[in-house]
């Protein structure tokens, strides 16, 4: 073993002062391709590390001498003309067997090296048709082509720099009794050539990311006068007036999309250290891993690309780390030993979609809601009212990865959390799914661009809002009695029946504390526009005073004192030069209390959809317009109650009820609604529930009916104590969370009693 | 740290003076794009040339009372700050003067509450008193809570007082 060892690291220092050399080589010819000591200097350096490789069996490297050699063999021979790629190419060949070499003197051996890319490059450079190459460079070809050289002085002449000689090919001809004003002439063609193809050459360039930047603002101011121009035409007769805005409009929307372009890259450029990424931490935790993509050409604006470029490795490590299961393990379930890491992303609606999935051992929704109430995230409560697809989503609260779980791997001080916030903060979502046994999947939804977005313009209360384009579903109008009656109340919130499926709605004017218009023409005041939002995967209706069109805007950020406003995105100028906010959907949502309640509701009716389909419900009148239900299952009894019969005790009504002091609580106190004044002074319906040893009485108004009700149809309702809101003999009926209610209305020492149950 | 030019403005029946070289431009009344929502004392937002400015009412934030609907529209004074720049409605302008520091002084011990954390001091200039303003502090808004707070304790010390 130490022989080999010592004739490995004998290598090791030769290559590396031979690739001292290649460096020093590879300048010389890049000051001028025509010096054929030097590009003979790198053909026998490369030619002898490719030997030694041979002999020692480093594959990977001699692989890359190889493909090195073949391309220097051509340049030498004179069969191609040396070009910046190819001088660029064999620049990278002198690092890759610089990183060869590093990579044996660490370990040894050859592993985590790999040249394939440069390797294709340069067998693509050595399959190079000489024909295909711009008219040669090389000075003696071009005297020969001329016919001021024979092929044999530039031969001679070529040979005698080889040999030591060191002027140059020109000078050397000069002396074989070619023309010198010939060669004058093909230097000069030489030298023009060269810096044409030095600029023309490459079809691409760099450009700094600033001077794209300011490109962008610009083109953003462009937009905007661009709408201005084509606000003041509309309404004009001229139509070359209107033409020329058309026109305008036209170039602008092109040159917007441009520029857009220029900063637009495909999402491969973050990917493409994934596998290695992956790899080596797979090795480190002792697993086997291979990483698939599709779709690495899906674009991103540059800057996006920056912001999620921390949260993907994080993700991706995490599906190593945690997702993936040890060789063994997978084989034990009938695994391939090697787990698969897929990435995917695609464009869709707007937006581009990335999913990262593991083939790993999945995350149990029980044992994420379980952490996260242990390490006081959510309560008890609250964890078992929880969906699979909400626990698991538990993952990105803040505080659920503490420091005992951070592993040296994927916890480098970036918590789930962090993710989350990082995507929220350009715009996007993340979600998680996963499949106990099958591996899991993190969704990212991530906006194009930021810069400019197509929103909608709406007006309430004199004032226009822009509402982007991505939250919007559908815009519903309605008129005359239709608007009247469109709108019917749960619990004094509003809700509209869109397609039989209760749409909660709100009032922009309401919500921002905007006044309303003095209606002027009259014809608007009976038509009702309601714009259909969906954030965070809940749909409201947003109702505004007026719906005018669409538009592109070119976002601006809100000043710091403005921040805190989480209603408003931002701000935009409007084609009349006026100033709109963009309405933030979430955070509208959150403030009208409807998507996170909202949530909650629907996912506890989902939980019990699974469990029957129909639920009994007791229908009983609360008085005015309004109707209620209490779910049978929290009645334990119904008692008719003499009024008189009802005493005080403290500031609280109580009734003697066997042999027992129960205490009262009224349902119109509770959940509002109008009082029934003299009807209920002569007996009141009561309804008895229990919760543990203690029993609670529910004074409801008139008992109307019991009906049987599809679970599915109680439609979540914004307010605290409903657990929902459904359609019962055509009216819309609230269904009273019965629990909810009596924790926040009952008796102190009722809450004691569950408390002791649990 | 003799002479110091001030560009100066009426606010009811004060005059006060900012350092002109915090002075960007002044406007006249523009229209103006209310924030609901947001803290009072920013009256909205205004489009300065493609730019989009928040304007802040001085008389809110100093406490003065309130323009009536028959007073002027305001002016605007654009002032750059750390963040870009903000505008700052005034009832007025007035001239840039130069204000000799010998005649300044710091506030009189008895000005209290906000006044006191804003105004620096006041120049003693020839029939009037121009009161300079701390632009920084100015802008700088307390937050809500902050607000509550301290309008709760002026209503405590008030109730203490009677």
């Amino acid at each position: 073993m130490d022989g080999v060892d010592e004739v490995v690291s004998e290598f090791l220092t030769e290559a590396r002062e031979e690739v001292e050399q290649l460096d020093h080589d590879l300048l010389a010819i890049e000051r001028d391709p025509d010096d054929g000591e030097a590009l003979a200097s790198i053909f026998r350096t490369v030619h002898s590390i490719k030997g030694t490789c041979g002999f020692l069996g480093f594959s990977e490297l001699e692989r890359l001498a190889h493909s090195g050699e073949n391309l220097l063999g051509r340049l030498r021979e004179h069969e191609l003309a040396m070009t910046e790629p190819m001088m660029q190419s064999l620049f990278d060949l002198a690092d890759g067997i610089r990183t060869s070499l590093d990579g044996l003197e660490a370990s040894g051996t050859e592993e985590g090296t790999d040249h394939s890319t440069l390797v294709t490059r340069l067998d693509d450079l050595f399959a190079t048709d000489p024909a295909d190459q711009p008219r040669s460079e090389m000075l003696g070809q071009r005297l020969v082509e001329s016919g001021a050289a024979k092929p044999a002085d530039v031969a001679d002449a070529i040979r005698d720099q080889l040999e030591g000689d060191d002027r140059k090919v020109g000078e050397l001809l000069a002396e074989r009794g070619v023309d010198p004003s010939a060669i004058e002439e093909a230097v000069s063609e030489q030298q023009q050539q060269r810096s044409g193809s030095t600029n023309g050459g490459d079809a691409s360039l760099r450009v700094d990311v600033t001077v794209l930047d300011d490109l962008m603002n610009l083109v953003g101011e462009l937009v905007l006068a661009r709408n201005q121009i084509v606000e003041l035409t509309k309404d004009r007769a001229e139509a070359e007036a209107v033409e020329a805005s058309q026109r305008l409009g036209l170039i602008t929307t092109e040159l917007q999309e441009g520029v857009m372009k220029t900063r637009m890259q495909p999402i491969s450029g973050v990917w493409n250290r994934f596998p290695r990424v992956v790899r080596d931490l797979a090795k480190e935790c002792g697993k086997q891993a291979r990483v698939e993509m599709e779709g690495q050409d899906t674009e991103l604006d540059k800057s996006l690309l920056e912001s999620i470029k921390d949260p993907l490795t994080h993700l991706v490590r995490n599906a190593v780390d945690h997702g993936l299961e040890t060789p063994a393990e997978r084989e034990a379930a009938g695994k391939p030993a090697e787990g698969l890491v897929y990435l995917r992303a695609y464009h869709e609606g707007g937006q581009v979609n990335i999913e990262i999935t593991d083939d790993g051992k999945g995350i149990d929704a029980a044992t994420i809601a379980r952490t996260a109430v242990e390490r006081e995230v959510i309560s008890a409560e609250r964890a078992e009212e929880l969906s699979e697809r909400e626990a698991l989503n538990l993952i990105f609260q803040p505080g659920f990865s503490t420091a005992s779980e951070v592993t040296n791997v994927s916890g480098r001080g970036v918590g789930m959390d962090v993710v989350k916030t990082n995507i929220e903060s350009i715009g996007g979502s993340v979600d998680l799914t996963s499949t106990l046994g099958q591996g899991s999947t993190a969704k990212l939804k991530i906006p194009l661009t930021l810069a400019i977005i197509p929103a909608l313009i709406a007006s309430a209360g004199g004032q226009s809002f822009a509402i982007p384009q991505v939250n919007l579903d559908e815009l519903v109008r309605l008129s005359g009695e239709e608007a009247r009656a469109g709108v019917e109340r749960v619990h004094g919130t509003p809700v509209y029946r869109l397609r039989g499926n209760l749409l909660p709605l709100v009032d922009l004017r309401d919500e921002l504390g905007l006044e309303p218009v003095p209606s002027g023409s009259g014809e608007d005041d009976d038509v009702l526009s309601i714009v259909v939002l969906q954030a965070d995967g809940h749909t409201f209706g947003l109702v505004v005073d007026a719906i005018s069109d669409t538009q592109e805007i070119v976002v601006k950020p809100l000043g710091r004192h403005l921040r805190d406003v989480d209603t408003f995105a931002g701000a935009t100028i409007l084609g009349d030069g006026q100033v709109a906010l963009i309405l933030d959907v979430l955070g509208l949502g959150n403030r009208a209390g409807l998507v996170r309640d909202g949530r909650e509701a629907r996912e506890r009716e989902e939980a019990t959809t699974t469990d029957h389909g129909t639920q009994s419900l007791l229908v009983v009148d609360v008085g005015g317009d309004r109707r209620a239900a209490v779910p049978l299952d929290d009645v334990n009894r119904l008692e008719e109650l003499a009024a008189d019969s009802v005493e005080r005790s403290g500031d609280r009504e109580v009734v003697q009820y066997r042999g027992r002091i129960m205490p009262l609580v009224r349902l119109t106190e509770a959940v509002g609604g109008f009082d029934f004044g003299e009807q209920e002074l002569a007996s009141l319906h009561c309804i008895v529930h229990s919760r543990g040893s203690a029993q609670v009485g529910l004074i409801v108004g008139r008992i109307t009916d019991i009906v049987e009700q599809p679970v599915a149809s109680i439609e979540p309702a914004s307010e605290m104590l409903l657990r929902g809101t459904t359609v019962v003999h055509e009216r819309v009926t609230d269904v009273v969370d019965v629990e909810a209610l009596l924790d926040a209305f009952g008796p102190p020492e009722l809450a004691t009693a569950g408390r002791e149950l649990s | 740290m003799s002479d110091r030019q001030l560009c100066t403005f009426r606010l009811a029946e004060f005059t006060f003076g900012i350092d002109v070289q915090r002075v960007q431009e002044v406007l006249r009344a523009q229209t103006m794009t209310p924030v609901p929502l947001a803290n009072d004392v920013v009256e909205g937002l205004i489009n300065l040339r493609g730019q989009i400015v928040t304007a802040l009412d001085l008389r809110r934030r100093l406490e003065l009372p309130l323009r009536g609907p028959d007073d002027e529209d305001p002016m605007n004074v654009v002032v750059s700050g750390d963040d870009g720049a903000l505008a700052l409605l005034v009832d007025a302008i007035g001239d840039v003067v130069e204000a000799d520091d010998a005649t300044f002084e710091p506030p009189p011990d008895n000005l209290a509450g906000i006044a006191r954390e804003l105004i620096r001091g006041a120049y003693k200039l020839d029939g009037m008193l121009l009161l300079l303003l701390d632009v920084d502090k100015a802008v700088q808004l307390p937050s809500h809570v902050e607000a509550v707070v301290a309008t709760q304790r002026e209503r405590e010390e008030l109730a203490a007082v009677s």
